[in-house]
């Protein structure tokens, strides 16, 4: 019954992302507000969807691949509607939105019964652990989206050609700054989804670090925005080196959830 | 009398001839007394700016007075001869008289439509009016440059094209650094155009204005009237780790700064974004320096390219000015030879007058009319007269291929001796 929400935010999701794309192509004032409506209906059922899930399973729905990818996109909306609401970008939905609906499609792909609970994922930690690593994994996506926007907009004023989307891009110093805020709040949840994962394992096998493909890509990713922050600060590895770097991470944390998940290796694979 | 321009400018000179050159300051009245104390030159006027330094001069014979002109230059400013040879230029007549409406119509400048020319030309006018160095031939063609750039501003849209290149060099800035508040802004060299550029910005938020220039007392004026900071020429490189924004228009011959310099100064800067405009011609920093991380540099037809990007019809706005200099100038060689003209028509009403004054006399002494009869006798005489000298009066005026010839041809025709006959 409380799956009608998820296809209901999914088609949401949908018209938001085709106006987002069209936004690319066309400028009106309207478009942007109705951006925003559809994403956030579509979000409205979301949380719906969720809650319901999470009653309907006594647990923190964030089980299975298919709960865990909903989730994921429905943090990145969450740091979407924050960054809209404080900052107005220009043409933010363009880029972000296109990587959470994908998300959404993914999650609809995937196996939705609820399903008993294996005793080792049930626990505590669990619930802390997934939240944290969902939040980080949001904010670093979302850091990696405005590493791309800043990429786009350098490429304009450094070809010195200051056509199609110059003039509605942020500026380079907002999306820089932006990526490095989103980092900053990013990787201390990370550092604590990390820790709380390791106690988790410790809780499920006795042990904190059993060097599985999915521990060892998180140690890599939280390596990455580690050093973002690092050279940032001490060799002011700003602006471009900053924004591939973000989008290097995204990437790996793409490939840890898709291709470990997909691979159905190691403790993480819930079933 | 003929129109001669000589002078100098971006174009012609680099920096360092041309502020060797300059007439700034004191050197302006001897200058003016100087130039029009030569033989052969009765009217003059100098106009000294920062990018050009011209002198208009009222002359009998272009070529002698050119001459003297560049050997006054050299010796007035103590520079070798040669060092002119190369950097000045000299217009006569109608090809002067463009050149002047150019000048004042900011068709000439680095920066085409750029607005502070017209005034530097007004207030050089205004200047040697002051001092009596002009005549007749001067202050009409003056006025007529301040109307033919007012003309040109407000019949095309080369005006706004300076004012687009600022603008669209203010929106860059806005496009890199958000906000312009607390940002600091290095003024290199005092162009004509950087402190067009320089206002743009203070409007839009920027608070700390630096100045180096190499002439130092011109950069401490600059930086008064931006009310910022003067600094020496020669620690431009060590001010600019702290400066954001850096307007470039030293004027110089090459480059001033390299890429390996602002490599250095990136590193100091921690990588903090800069923006640098060169609106130099020829251009002052290297053009590789934009391959630099977080450096953005721009120069002049880069700026160019951007308003021309949004709008395409500056070559037609620049043709339509060319146009109307055209026909300006025309109108004033025709206003400039009927002056020619005046001499000969006063000459020969005068001669005229005094043949009808003298027949009159001595009709009246020979015989005694009554008043009724000598105002007849009168009438008739200067209608025969009036008659008479009416067809070449008005050849005169008209507005003859070869007045020249004309003129000659009446002068011997009527055997006018050229000095006035009275």
């Amino acid at each position: 019954m409380g799956e009608i929400t998820f296809d209901i935010s999914l088609l949401f999701y949908f018209g938001a992302m085709l106006l987002a794309l069209l936004e690319l192509f066309k400028e009106t004032k309207l478009l942007p507000k109705f951006i925003l409506l559809l994403a956030g209906i579509g979000f409205g059922f979301h949380t719906v969807f969720i809650l319901y899930r999470g009653v309907a399973a006594g647990h923190v729905p964030i089980v299975n691949p298919h709960e865990a990818t909903s989730f994921f996109a429905w943090c990145i909306f969450l740091v979407f509607f924050a960054l809209e609401y404080r900052y107005k970008l220009g043409l933010l939905g363009s880029f972000i939105i296109p990587v959470a609906f994908s998300l959404m499609l993914a999650s609809s792909l995937l196996p939705k019964e609820i399903k008993p609970l294996s005793p080792i994922l049930r626990s505590n930690w669990l619930g802390v652990h997934a939240v944290f690593a969902f939040l980080a994994n949001a904010a670093f996506a979302m850091a990696a989206g405005v590493g791309l926007m800043y990429l786009v907009q350098e490429h304009y004023v450094k070809s010195k050609h200051l056509g199609g989307l110059f003039e509605r891009l942020p500026s380079l110093k907002q999306l820089d700054e932006i990526n490095y805020r989103l980092i900053t709040i990013g990787f201390p949840l990370f550092t604590v989804a990390i820790i709380t994962g390791a106690f988790w394992a410790e809780n499920a096998w006795g042990s904190y670090l059993s060097w599985e493909p999915r521990q060892v890509w998180s140690i890599v990713t939280w390596l990455i925005f580690g050093i973002v922050l690092h050279a940032r600060l001490l060799a002011g590895w700003r602006g471009r080196r900053a924004a591939f770097l973000s989008i290097l991470g995204f990437l790996t944390i793409i490939v840890a959830f898709a291709g470990l998940a997909l691979l159905q290796k190691g403790q993480h694979i819930f079933q | 009398m003929r129109v001669l321009v000589a002078g100098l400018n971006h174009k012609s000179a680099d920096v360092e001839v041309r502020e060797k050159l300059a007439f700034g300051g004191d050197k302006l009245e001897p200058g003016l007394r100087g130039i029009r104390g030569l033989p052969g030159v009765s009217e003059t006027i100098i106009v000294s700016t920062c990018n050009r330094v011209e002198i208009y001069a009222g002359v009998e014979d272009p070529e002698e007075a050119a001459g003297r002109i560049k050997q006054f230059i050299s010796s007035f400013h103590s520079i070798p001869l040669k060092l002119l040879d190369g950097a000045l230029y000299f217009y006569s007549g109608p090809d002067a008289v463009r050149h002047i409406f150019r000048v004042a119509s900011s068709l000439d400048s680095m920066v085409v439509g750029e607005p502070q020319i017209l005034g530097q030309v007004k207030g050089a006018f205004a200047f040697a009016l002051d001092k009596k160095a002009t005549g007749v031939l001067m202050n009409k063609l003056l006025k007529k440059a301040i109307s033919v750039a007012k003309r040109v501003r407000t019949e095309t849209k080369v005006a706004e094209n300076a004012v687009s290149i600022s603008f669209a060099a203010v929106e860059l800035a806005k496009k890199i650094f958000n906000d312009l508040t607390g940002k600091s802004v290095l003024l290199l060299g005092a162009g004509e155009m950087a402190e067009l550029a320089a206002k743009h910005l203070i409007n839009s938020g920027v608070r700390e204005i630096a100045v180096a220039n190499r002439t130092f007392e011109r950069g401490q004026e600059l930086a008064r009237a931006f009310n910022g900071r003067p600094v020496r020429f020669e620690g431009f490189k060590e001010e600019m780790f702290r400066s954001d924004i850096v307007l470039c228009s030293t004027g110089a011959a090459g480059y001033v700064l390299h890429k390996q310099d602002m490599h250095n100064i990136m590193k100091g800067r921690r990588q903090e974004p800069v923006f640098l405009i060169d609106i130099s011609v020829p251009r002052n920093i290297d053009p590789k320096i934009n391959g630099l991380e977080n450096v953005y540099l721009y120069d002049v037809d880069d700026l160019q390219g951007v308003v021309d990007a949004n709008r395409n019809e500056r070559g037609k706005e620049a043709e339509k000015a060319e146009k109307i200099i055209g026909e300006e100038v025309e109108s004033f060689e025709r206003w400039l030879s009927s002056l020619q003209s005046v001499p000969a028509i006063v000459e020969l009403r005068e001669k005229a007058e005094e043949i009808r004054k003298c027949e009159l006399a001595r009709l009246f002494n020979k015989l005694q009319l009554g008043e009724k009869e000598q105002k007849a006798v009168e009438y008739m005489a200067s209608a025969i007269v009036n008659k008479l000298i009416h067809p070449p009066t008005a050849a005169l005026k008209e507005d003859a291929v070869d007045r020249e010839l004309l003129i000659e041809t009446i002068r011997k025709l009527y055997g006018l001796n050229g000095d006035c006959t009275r």
